[in-house]
């Protein structure tokens, strides 16, 4: 999963995303990588490229499908405190101790679009809303789970407190580690899609989020921002950092 | 072995052995199934539930994202391709006249014969062993369908997960049910090999009436 993570050294960073991204260049120029197959013999860079375009465009259909599937009152499965995962692996797209240190007392949720409360929200204010907890599994991309307990106000609730517009197509997430990401408003009103300040009852720790996580088990781990700087509403597709390198947008579980 | 009378001789000496909707529909199906496979392979190897590795060069897709793609793509064609098999299969009869008796004693008697290298051949006609092989394949595909979707939808399509022993229950049954299906086409093929007569008529559908031998 990639959910977004902590951050060390940004070298580190950099290189993680270079090899990603060569690996795309490689796919391209060497067609599929799948030496041995015969189906698509003498395919040459055009090839790919249209082999490409075909399969980004089923990836945008698949994104309708799923729009059309996810069900709004579909609770994802929630486990006692005993199932949980522990230690709770990593994820992210550079190591542990790359992860940002956010420092509590300054910081600020920039809120911007379609809201009519742009002011930005301070930690204590965040806190006092509402809370609640789940425990749920995170499935990752790449196809590993693992179960935690997340705690913090529903993401609905917050939504509706800075008056977003609720019918606009997208909410985007700036984090403090340059990752960034959006979802469908669907998903982001669903009852467990939470604005989680705890991990385990304790105050997110930096290889978590700290100092906040959207917790969306309704979605693959990715899709899952942490140290979230920026909350946008908006009509305008946003895309982001692995969706636009190829993984699926929506996602959802 | 000689008795062809159930098969249907044509004028010219030839007989018509596979259904134009059955041979659009395996060829198809290897199309689908194959990226399935080699990008599934792809997609095991990011997370691998077991201690080894698909070699690189037998997957398709180049990185998890890629492979994930074709995946997912590729799945659409297995689905529509499968279902149109199977509505022609149950409401054109083909599947009562070419699998069906299906008896568990036949099965065993045959499959014994073949290990004593007497296999049964009649054109036109499967035996009792490729008849299992045949449904019991259908029905692996079934289950790998079933747990890829549990596994794709874990929430939304949880009530088919539960059934698998959830998400991580469904990933080993799409697993398992993988490998029986590459286990099927590993002696599917092999069978052809070894009776390579078989291989034409499944992209013509006629067979000559002196070759005999339904191959795999």
């Amino acid at each position: 999963m990639k959910s977004a993570t902590p951050k060390p050294d940004r070298s580190l960073v950099a290189s993680t995303h270079d090899i990603v991204k060569l690996e795309r260049r490689l796919f391209l120029r060497q067609g599929l990588s799948l030496g041995a197959l015969t189906m698509l013999t003498g395919c040459d860079v055009t090839d790919a490229d249209a082999v490409q375009k075909v399969l980004w465009s089923m990836s945008r259909w698949n994104d309708r499908v799923q729009a059309a599937i996810f069900d709004q009152n579909k609770l994802a499965p929630v486990y006692p405190e005993s199932a949980i995962t522990k230690p709770f692996p990593f994820n992210a797209f550079y190591s542990e101790a790359e992860a940002p240190r956010v420092e509590a007392a300054t910081y600020k949720l920039e809120l911007g679009g379609l809201i009519r409360d742009k002011m930005p929200w301070t930690l204590d204010k965040l806190y006092s809303l509402p809370q609640s907890s789940q425990i749920t599994r995170h499935i990752c991309v790449e196809g590993w789970s693992a179960i935690g307990k997340w705690s913090g106000a529903t993401f609905r609730t917050f939504l509706e407190r800075i008056g977003a517009d609720l019918g606009a197509k997208y909410v985007g997430f700036k984090c403090a580690d340059d990752y960034y990401s959006s979802i469908d408003m669907a998903t982001a009103l669903h009852p467990q899609t939470l604005l989680a300040f705890k991990f385990a009852d304790q105050i997110l720790p930096a290889a978590y989020g700290f100092p906040m996580k959207l917790r969306i088990p309704t979605k693959l781990g990715f899709k899952n921002p942490k140290h979230i700087a920026a909350i946008f509403v908006t009509n305008d597709y946003p895309g982001g950092y692995w969706e636009d390198q190829g993984y699926n947008w929506f996602s959802g579980s | 072995m000689a008795d062809q009378a159930g098969a249907a001789a044509a004028a010219n000496g030839r007989i018509s052995v596979h259904p134009l909707m059955v041979r659009i529909t395996h060829w198809t199906n290897v199309i689908a199934m194959s990226a399935m496979i080699f990008s599934g392979w792809r997609i095991y190897n990011a997370s691998p539930l077991f201690d080894f590795k698909f070699p690189r060069d037998l997957t398709l897709g180049g990185w998890l994202g890629g492979a994930l793609q074709w995946h997912f793509a590729a799945m659409w064609l297995l689905a529509f391709n499968g279902l149109a098999y199977l509505l022609y299969g149950f409401f054109a009869g083909h599947f009562k006249s070419s699998f069906l008796p299906l008896a568990p004693t036949a099965v065993w008697n045959e499959f014994k014969n073949a290990l004593r290298g007497r296999i049964s051949h009649q054109i036109g006609v499967y035996n009792a062993v490729q008849r299992a092989a045949y449904v019991g394949v259908i029905c692996v595909v079934i289950a790998l369908i079933l747990s890829g979707l549990a596994i794709w939808k874990p929430v939304q399509f949880q009530e088919i997960a539960a059934l698998l022993g959830g998400y991580e229950g469904a990933r080993l049954v799409h697993f398992a049910a993988m490998t029986l299906v590459a286990l099927f086409i590993l002696v599917h093929v092999m069978m052809v090999a070894l009776v390579p007569r078989t291989f034409l008529p499944m992209l013509t559908g006629r067979a000559k009436q002196s070759s005999r031998g339904q191959g795999g």
